[in-house]
Formats: structure tokens, C-alpha cells, sequence
């Protein structure tokens, strides 16, 4: 048996085991599921030298008690539960070494709503349609189709070769310092924001709302002024991408998340930008929201800029130090081209190959020399 | 039908390409061609494809090609179809139990539509039901066809638990429930069948395109026939390729 294992003492508000979520069976009505601060766990998975997807632990509000039966890589990451290592506060957003025996223990939230512990080699539990995440509402992935239990035993997978015992934290720039209550969360506008009123569209833009107590791993529920629809809240059902904004016949304002339904019924009035996705699973009951529109070309680029220094953090990927382009991508977004695999005449090109989602690729990432 | 799809921005990540806005076989077939080209070329940014009634969700990541490029391949591959558009139907036949403990609502189905149950029945196992997407559960079929005379409001208070297999009408849908779940549709009947089961190589019984048909049981027994077959993994759908004027004269 595989004695890399860690056991959970206490089980948390509701802890669950996630990795970046469930792809292609959506066609089959399968959610995707996955980390609802998808950045917060692949930053973790990053920090230790694993595969960006490997499977890691989404801790909520109250963190589990787990006791590592080895020594072990970790790295905490999101928002802060008050995480402590055999009784003392450790840092997030950091690789840490954990002696065995060592216990890890939640005092509970101080900012934010979700914290991801990664755990070098990964959570090691059956992929289910590929993926290793739990889908709690149907039973099934992660550890036996539900959130973790006192008691639960949880193997860890093969040490990836390509780790790094050092102390490495993500750059200054990516690591939120606080997420707070009061959120400007950026929108697009769509799939379907002519099914509203001009006025309702400028309400939706110029208002604030408010986390109701509906909030939970299949989307946010906001109250605040009501969004009329122009000629009706129903659709003919199609796809739903997490972020949409979808508005039901009260108009109170519903922020799509990872369990979602791959279909839905009600129009859509935008959607939120990859890069703030995070931001919304951290955010809590009570907490204040804006909408604040941007284009979909300023929503690629924070999402390609947040992506570069992702993959150029990842050891796998870029096996060499690469301070260089971190730095570069860090302080000027504007410096990015726009798309990782195109080559920039003008720019000098830094290649690597990369496998992301089970595919090789070659990657340019371009700078352009100032 | 549009005469060309349009592109509609979903996020910054993710394409709706809808064909046309209405329900409607010819533009659910525009959706299932251009998933079934996306999927064969294997496009190396494609991270998901949703299809529904009129529209196909084309979810990409946008640090392997620009949307740009995307729209136009899609563009491209979505022009091709029209040679595709024709094709066959696979029909699958869904065992089903009628009325009797399985089916509880069919008395109130009965009465509300002025006909026997019976009647019901009959004309519930008659037409080829196009399944246009599958959504809201896993392996939720969303099913075209039924009759109007049987169009019957939801309960005014839903069950708590229905069980995996139950057959239900509600307003002018009928569908079945892949899982036990909460739900407030009136139950007909009940198939033995599994329509979804995460451990199976293909998890869900029915693909968006797919067309099924409900064959009554005679009895239990027959039901826990079937049944025992599911479950020792013995069991094979029975499935009949309909060509697309079959299909629609048997609907019609």
C-alpha cells in the first residue's frame, strides 16, 4: 500500500476534493465541476512542482483537521482560514515543507470564503468521466461522490520528478492580499443582454448588490435592484459558461459557478471574465458587489497575462528559472501579445514545450524588448 | 433557420453559435453537424462543446488561438455541413411500465385529458420522440413530440424523491429522470432501464440527436425481467435506424 497517505480528523464546513473540472460530458448534462477559484488551485498545484489539473482539497469557510502520515510538499492558497501547521499560522500562496505527523488545523475564515491545499503528487482518487473532481448533488468523483468525512483516508499520488524543495511563492502582483467585502467584478456583456431593457442593462452597470445567503457551489444569488427583461425571462434552453449572468423572473441577478447545469432557461445579461471568477467564489454572504464592463479583448488579455506567469512559474513547462519573463509579464500587461502561441515580429520569443489538457503544444511566449 | 450562424460572445472564453430560434428538427441537426466536425477535427484550443436546441456552446482556450482564428474555423467547418445535414436516426426503445404504483399520476393525466388511461398510454408509446439536448441532470433527455392532448400541468407540490427511471409529463414536455431527484412532474410510468451511470465507458444511454421510443411493459414481471438484465450488465438496448421520412411520418 501506498504509504504516502493523509487522514482527515475533522471534516470543515465542507471540504471536498476538486481539480480543474470535468470536460467533454457536458453534452451528457454532466456539470463540470472543478475548484471554484480555479486560479487559487492551480496556483497551489503550481507552487509545488505538480501538474497544473492534479487534484487538490477546496476547504470552506472552517478548514478541515488533517494529519499528513508523511513527509510531504504542500501549499495553501485562496482565501485565508486561519490554517495552522502543528498550532502555528503558516503563510499561503507558498511551498512548505510538512514533517510527518505534523497536523494541520482551521481556526476558521478571516478573508475570502474557499482556501485549496495542494499536496505534492496530487489527491490520489479514481478519475470518473476524467476528472478527479467531486460532483456532491449526483455521487459522484473525488472521494467517494461526496464532500470529505472524520475518518477519510486519502492516498496521494506519485511524487512528480520534477519538484522543487524550495520555498517558492507566486509573484507579488498575482497573490491576492485581501479580498475583502466590497468586489468590482468585470463583466462582458451577454449571451443574451438584448432580452433587456436599456434600463435594466444601466442598473445592472451602475448598481450594487449584495452575496445573498443562496451561495453556494452552483452559483451566486445577488439581491439588489431588480433587472427587468424586455420580453421575458425564459429562453429556449442552450449552454451555460461559468460566469454567466443569468436573470430569472424575480431579477435578481444569479452568477453561474462550477456545478452549474451544462444547460439553463433563463437570459442571460453578461458574463464574468475569467480572470474574476475567483474572486466571486471568494466573496461571502453579506459581501458588496459591482458589475464593471470591459471589453471581451481587455478580458483575454487579464486572462493571457494571469496564464503567462502561470506557465512560466511551471517548472514542468519552463525547466529553466524564468525570473526573467515573470518579472516582464508582471509589470506590463500591454507588453503581452496576445496570444501565447502567436510570434510577434517585433518581440523576441521565448519557446517551450508545454502539455496542457493532455496535448503537446509549442508555446512562444513574446516580449517585446522596450 | 439563420441563413448563417451567428456568433454570439458567452464570456471571454466560450462562442454560442446559434443557427435559427426556434425548436425545431432541421436547426437541432445544423447544432449536432457542426459538433460532430468540431469534435472529428480535434481542434486543438476546443475545451467543451454544449449543444442544445438551437445553439452549439463552443468553449475554447483562448492561450492556444485567437477568437478570431476560432470564429473563422468554425465558420468554415459549419459551411461544410450541408452535405452532412441528411442522415439517419437511431431510434432507441425505452421499456416502460405504465400506471400502477410506478406510475401514480396516470389516473389525474387521464382525467385531465378527457381519455382513458388506456388511451394514454397509446398515444404516449406511439410517436418517435426526438431527444433535442441533454441538460439540466446528467442524462436528462429533453424530449420533442408529445402528443397535445396529453399536455398536463406540473403538481402543485413537488415529490421529494422520484426514482431513477420514472416517466413524467409536465406542461407540454415528457421526459424521464435519469436519477432519483426532487421533482414535480406527473409520473406516468417507470422504465427499468439506466440512462446514466458514471462508471459506464458511455455514461449517458442517449446522445442529442438520438430518437427513442416508449414500449410498454405487460406487467412487473416483465419489468423485473428487464430490470435484472440492467443490472448484471446483460441487457442490450434495442435500437431500429429510422431514415429521416420514416421519422417523419411517423410523427406527423
Amino acid at each position: 500500500m501506498n504509504n504516502k497517505s493523509i487522514e482527515i480528523l475533522e471534516s470543515g464546513m465542507l471540504s471536498s476534493i476538486q481539480d480543474t473540472g470535468r470536460y467533454r460530458y457536458q453534452k451528457f448534462g454532466v456539470p463540470v465541476s472543478g475548484a471554484m477559484d480555479n486560479f487559487a488551485l492551480r496556483a497551489a498545484n503550481v507552487l509545488i512542482g505538480n501538474d497544473m489539473n492534479s487534484a487538490g482539497i477546496e476547504m470552506t469557510v472552517v478548514g478541515p483537521s488533517i494529519r499528513f502520515n508523511s513527509a510531504v510538499l504542500i501549499s495553501i492558497t485562496g482565501g485565508d482560514l486561519s490554517i495552522k501547521l502543528n498550532g502555528r499560522a503558516v503563510d499561503r500562496w507558498t511551498a512548505i515543507n510538512v514533517d510527518e505527523g505534523s497536523v494541520m488545523t482551521s481556526d476558521g475564515v478571516q478573508d475570502g470564503m474557499r482556501a485549496y491545499l495542494a499536496i505534492n503528487g496530487g489527491i490520489d482518487v479514481p478519475l470518473i468521466m476524467g476528472s478527479r473532481s467531486t460532483y456532491i448533488p449526483a455521487s459522484f468523483g473525488g472521494y467517494k461522490g461526496r464532500a470529505l468525512k472524520t475518518g477519510d483516508l486519502l492516498s496521494v499520488g506519485k511524487l512528480n520528478p520534477a519538484t522543487v524543495h524550495e520555498e517558492r511563492r507566486l509573484p507579488e502582483d498575482l497573490e491576492p492580499v485581501n479580498y475583502g467585502h466590497s468586489h468590482i467584478i468585470r463583466v462582458v456583456l451577454g449571451p443574451q443582454n438584448d432580452r433587456f431593457t436599456s434600463s435594466a442593462i444601466n442598473t445592472f452597470l451602475d448598481s450594487r448588490y449584495v452575496v445573498s445567503n443562496n451561495c453556494d457551489r452552483t452559483g451566486y444569488r445577488l439581491s439588489g435592484p431588480h433587472l427587468q427583461h424586455e420580453t421575458g425571462p425564459d429562453i429556449i434552453s442552450d449552454g451555460t459558461q461559468i460566469g454567466n449572468i443569468q436573470v430569472p423572473a424575480d431579477g435578481n441577478p444569479i452568477i453561474l459557478m462550477s456545478d452549474r447545469g451544462p444547460t439553463g432557461g433563463y437570459a442571460k445579461i453578461g458574463t464574468v471574465i475569467s480572470t474574476d471568477i475567483g474572486l466571486v467564489a471568494q466573496s461571502r454572504p453579506g459581501d458588496n458587489i459591482v458589475f464593471r464592463q470591459v471589453s471581451v479583448k481587455e478580458a483575454e488579455l487579464a486572462f493571457i497575462q494571469q496564464e503567462s506567469v502561470l506557465y512560466s512559474m511551471d517548472r514542468n513547462l519552463f525547466p529553466a528559472a524564468s525570473k526573467e519573463i515573470i518579472d516582464a509579464l508582471t509589470r506590463n500587461s500591454s507588453n503581452l501579445s496576445p496570444c501565447l502561441s502567436e510570434n510577434r515580429a517585433d518581440s523576441k520569443p521565448t519557446t517551450a514545450t508545454a502539455r496542457i489538457k493532455g496535448k503537446t503544444y509549442k508555446f512562444k511566449i513574446s516580449i517585446e524588448s522596450n | 433557420m439563420y441563413e448563417t450562424p451567428q456568433f454570439i460572445n458567452s464570456g471571454d472564453q466560450a462562442i454560442l453559435v446559434e443557427f435559427g430560434d426556434s425548436i425545431n428538427p432541421d436547426i437541432n441537426d445544423r447544432v449536432q453537424n457542426l459538433m460532430i466536425q468540431l469534435e472529428k477535427t480535434d481542434k486543438p484550443w476546443l475545451v467543451d462543446l454544449v449543444p442544445s436546441y438551437k445553439s452549439l456552446l463552443v468553449i475554447f482556450d483562448p492561450t492556444i488561438e485567437s477568437r478570431k482564428n476560432i470564429q473563422n474555423e468554425i465558420f468554415a467547418d459549419s459551411s461544410k455541413l450541408k452535405d452532412l445535414d441528411k442522415h439517419s436516426a437511431k431510434v432507441i426503445q425505452i421499456p416502460t411500465l405504465y400506471g400502477g404504483e410506478f406510475g401514480q399520476d396516470l389516473e389525474f393525466v387521464a382525467k385531465h385529458s378527457g381519455l382513458s388511461e388506456n388511451d394514454v398510454v397509446s398515444l404516449h408509446s406511439k410517436p418517435y420522440y426526438r431527444v433535442y439536448m441533454i441538460g439540466f441532470a446528467p442524462g436528462f433527455p429533453y424530449l420533442g413530440g408529445l402528443d397535445k392532448k396529453l399536455a398536463t400541468p406540473r403538481l402543485e407540490s413537488p415529490r421529494i424523491r422520484i426514482p431513477s427511471g420514472s416517466v413524467g409529463i409536465a406542461e407540454s414536455q415528457t421526459g424521464i429522470y435519469p436519477n432519483d431527484s426532487p421533482g414535480g412532474w406527473q409520473l406516468i410510468g417507470r422504465t427499468p432501464l439506466s440512462l446514466f451511470d458514471p462508471m459506464r465507458e458511455n455514461p449517458s444511454l442517449l446522445v442529442t440527436g438520438n430518437y427513442i421510443k416508449f414500449q410498454p411493459l405487460e406487467n412487473l414481471e416483465a419489468y423485473l425481467d428487464v430490470r435484472s438484465n440492467v443490472e448484471s450488465n446483460s441487457y442490450k438496448p434495442e435500437i431500429e435506424i429510422l431514415d429521416d421520412e420514416e421519422i417523419n411520418r411517423s410523427v406527423s
